[in-house]
């Protein structure tokens, strides 16, 4: 495409070699001035590279960036922002113990003399802009005080305050509750009339329908197309971020549910400050069920799952399986009263990443007579064991067994997980994240795995920060707020804008519902 | 009865200062990320060349500025290890903490025939000159001059990190590289430079020891000193005021040691049991204060551009 004064952004023909690893392969993006510029891709299809290449994190191996179809060379952040590019990172950089002002202040700081800070002066052209574009934020709040919506807009003004004029977005709405996604369409609207641009880095497709003018979809690190939002549907961007055709609804049959396998009852756990996370709540799984939890990080889930796995003490209240209680006793205990736990981090909690393949795979398992000898590991068994998994399971590359599991994809890592928890034929399967950060064919397999365990008649509990997740797996959603259970639908009873206010805190009653 | 508290009080001071340099060399470094556990190493440094110097020129003054200056040399080193190669900064501090006595007695018995001591030097002066109130009880107060230089850089240094751009810097560097960094703040620049502070002021830390407490080097001169002031550091949450809060416990720990000692004090403790104290103290105070106070959230940690 030609270059030209119309276009706030364009890059031509980027190219971005990690080691041998080609992140981004010949690639172009022409952004309109005053447009709202969606760029798709899976995980790991070089969508933030391509966006680190344009803020002067990376320095391109290939390519032309122009800016209003002037040439430019984007040595580090500090050009960039000189150039009028500002950008939101997926994980946001503010420092927790300082205020909203500091935050945004940080490295181009209003002083008076020998460098000392003018906070005064500082605030007030804060809430200048603050006023202009309704970026509701109290400039004296620190940053760990503030809600997760709110700290976004920090970093939104943090770009404003620079003098951006072009606006990069990545991943903005994964933390995000459903009522917050809808304040930063707006706020990026009222962005664009100003004669801003926005680019959106997403693999969402549906806030994409809903906020952006145009869309480039990246996959592998290749150009693949730029696209008029209007004249596509989900479906199609679907298939051309991943290159076939996608389900995006989980295909299942209406849940047969047998008798209570797991119960919570009136359970009360403790964070690490000391302050309760979970409060009085309750909860039951039945056989042959999905219960999913649906909530905003930080609510307690962390908790509820580290007291159910017996990582945590419970302050009070108990925990059932089969009748048996097993609230404070031992992590092995629980997974010997069968229960398994997909855990949220897989590199943290899930894995131990130099051990290899199979010895991940038996971890829960080495001290089983089946793979012991003499007393000693018997390395051949866990080594035929996890071969047959491997197959089963499809995790790649094949014959992996005797590899540091690090080096698999992030997919396969989780795959390999799955495959050993649900191996050990629990009664209770917990997955708590267990799509995360996977692409949409991993997503789909992960779907498909927790609905067929609950067909074998498994239990399964699934907590998620995913509303969507939540919403299509489960067979009964259950609202985490504040460390307590809200309100528990069963699937199809509810929209997501429902659940969506009482994840944020609202009151579970008529009015609210009608506000939405 | 008023002489003896007052005595009390201009030892606390005296034997604080030491303690308050290092601390203060701990909060500029670990405030930027980088811990310096070399604190001890380097004030190590600082006493001999202090002494050394002060020795050779006869002015105490240009002692003070060279330990400042050795003290720099030594941290040079612990910047360009975990700095600059992104070392474990536990191992080269530790590193510094063995080279430092090393290479003062080294020297010390190069230049001085052999002896592990310095000859006695001359010495900074007090504060209202060296004779004033002789005689009366108002004289324990007339402390060294370095107790007050103490004072002036703890509050300078509080002015600097709180109320300046480049405070504001340091801390969010040792909050949150990443995000520094995205702002455009040169993260090891930073680092690098607090280290070196480190050091200088472990220096100043060291000669404030041997050229107005004990007025020669000699092995011991230091001997924890410098971890004692590390434990101020984590006691003081990692602010100027906050640690000079705690180097005035500790030194009140060994003025007691030096007032309760004397055989006229009625109470017979054995010297050795009061020698104890100060790092009977510090043990105490980490175990009740490390993991409660709340360091920086990067401290520690090597920034590597592009991990998250």
């Amino acid at each position: 495409m030609e270059v030209s004064k119309e276009y706030a952004v364009q890059m031509h023909g980027i190219t971005k070699l990690f080691g041998t690893f080609r992140a981004l392969d010949n690639v172009n993006l022409d952004v309109k001035k005053g447009s709202i510029h969606a760029i798709l891709g899976e995980n790991g299809a070089g969508k933030s590279t391509l966006m680190n290449v344009l803020y002067g994190l990376y320095q391109a191996d290939a390519g032309e960036i122009y800016l209003n179809g002037e040439k430019v060379v984007i040595k580090n952040p500090n050009v960039a922002i000189e150039h009028g590019i500002g950008m939101v990172h997926q994980h946001f950089m503010l420092v927790d113990n300082f205020t909203v002002t500091q935050n945004i202040i940080l490295g181009t700081e209003v002083t008076s003399r020998f460098g000392v800070l003018d906070m005064k002066k500082a605030r007030e052209e804060i809430l200048n802009i603050v006023k202009k574009y309704g970026l509701e934020v109290d400039p004296d709040a620190k940053i760990e005080d503030i809600s997760v919506g709110m700290q976004q807009r920090v970093e939104i003004l943090k770009a404003l305050y620079r003098g951006a004029e072009i606006l990069i977005l990545d991943e903005p709405t994964a933390v995000l509750t459903p009522q917050e996604i809808e304040e930063l369409i707006s706020i990026m609207h009222s962005l664009i009339e100003d004669g801003k641009t926005i680019i959106i880095i997403t693999h969402k497709l549906k806030e994409i329908k809903a906020s952006s003018d145009v869309c480039t979809i990246i996959r592998r690190g290749q150009y693949i197309d730029t696209v008029p939002v209007a004249d596509v549907d989900e479906e199609e961007l679907a298939t051309k971020m991943v290159g076939h055709a996608v389900k995006l609804v989980v295909d299942k049959t209406p849940a047969k549910p047998g008798d209570v396998v797991f119960e919570i009852d009136h359970l009360t756990v403790k964070d690490d400050r000391g302050l309760e996370a979970v409060k009085d709540l309750s909860l039951k799984v039945r056989k042959g069920e999905i219960v999913g939890i649906a909530g905003v990080d930080g609510n307690g889930q962390k908790e509820l799952v580290e007291a159910i796995t017996c990582l945590t003490r419970s302050e009070s209240g108990t925990i059932k399986i089969n009748g048996t209680e097993i609230q404070n006793t031992t992590p092995r205990n629980v997974i010997e009263h069968k229960v398994s736990t997909i855990h949220e981090d897989r590199q943290r909690r899930g894995l131990v990443l130099p051990f290899t393949v199979a010895e991940n795979m038996v971890i829960e398992k080495y001290r089983t007579p089946e793979f012991k000898r003499h007393g000693m590991q018997n390395r051949e068994k866990a080594q035929e064991y996890t071969k047959k998994l491997i197959q089963d399971y499809d995790i790649r590359p094949a014959g992996c067994e005797n590899q540091p599991v690090r080096g698999l994809s992030g997919g396969n890592q989780q795959k390999v997980i799955i495959a050993r928890e649900v191996s050990n034929d629990p009664d209770l399967l917990i997955a708590v994240q267990p799509t995360r950060g996977l692409d949409v064919g991993a997503i789909e397999y992960v779907h498909k795995t927790l609905v067929r365990e609950r067909d074998a008649g498994k239990a399964i509990l699934l907590i998620s920060l995913e509303l969507d997740e939540v919403m299509n797996v489960s067979d009964t959603i259950d609202v985490i707020y504040d460390g307590t259970i809200v309100a528990e639908y069963k699937q199809g009873e509810v929209d997501e804008n429902t659940i969506g206010l009482l994840m944020a805190g609202g009151k579970q009653n008529e009015n609210a519902v009608q506000n939405t | 009865m008023l002489s003896k508290f007052l005595l009390l009080i201009g030892i606390t001071l005296m034997y604080s200062t030491p303690l308050v340099f290092g601390a203060l060399g701990g909060v500029i470094s670990e405030r930027s990320g980088v811990v310096n556990i070399g604190i001890e190493g380097m004030m190590t440094m600082g006493a001999f060349t202090a002494a050394a110097v002060s020795y050779y020129t006869g002015n105490p003054w240009i002692g003070l500025l060279a330990a400042g200056g050795a003290g720099v040399a030594i941290a040079l080193l612990h910047a360009i290890a975990s700095v600059t190669f992104k070392a474990d900064q536990n191992v080269s501090g530790i590193a510094i903490n063995l080279i430092g006595p090393g290479f003062a007695l080294f020297f010390c018995r190069l230049l001085f025939k052999n002896a592990t001591t310095t000859p006695p030097v001359q010495t900074l002066p007090k504060l209202f000159g060296n004779n004033a109130f002789n005689g009366t009880p108002v004289e324990n107060l007339n402390v060294d001059i370095t107790v007050i230089l103490g004072l002036i850089v703890t509050a300078i240094m509080w002015f600097y990190l709180y109320k300046t751009k480049w405070g504001l810097r340091i801390r969010s560097v040792g909050e949150h590289p990443a995000a520094a960094d995205t702002l455009g703040i040169n993260v090891s620049r930073t680092r690098f430079l607090c280290v070196l502070a480190s050091g200088m002021l472990a220096g100043f830390g060291g000669a404030s020891m041997t050229l107005a407490i004990i007025s020669q080097f000699n092995p011991t001169a230091i001997s924890g000193q410098g971890f004692i002031a590390l434990a101020a550091v984590i006691f003081g949450k990692w602010t100027p005021f906050g640690a000079y809060g705690a180097c005035l416990l500790f030194g009140l720990a060994q003025a007691l040691t030096v007032v309760l000692g004397g055989s006229d004090s009625g109470i017979n403790v054995p010297s050795q049991i009061l020698a104890m104290l100060p790092y009977v103290l510090t043990i105490i105070v980490l175990i009740l204060f490390v993991g409660r106070s709340v360091a920086p959230k990067e401290d520690g940690i090597p920034y590597e551009k592009g991990v998250r």
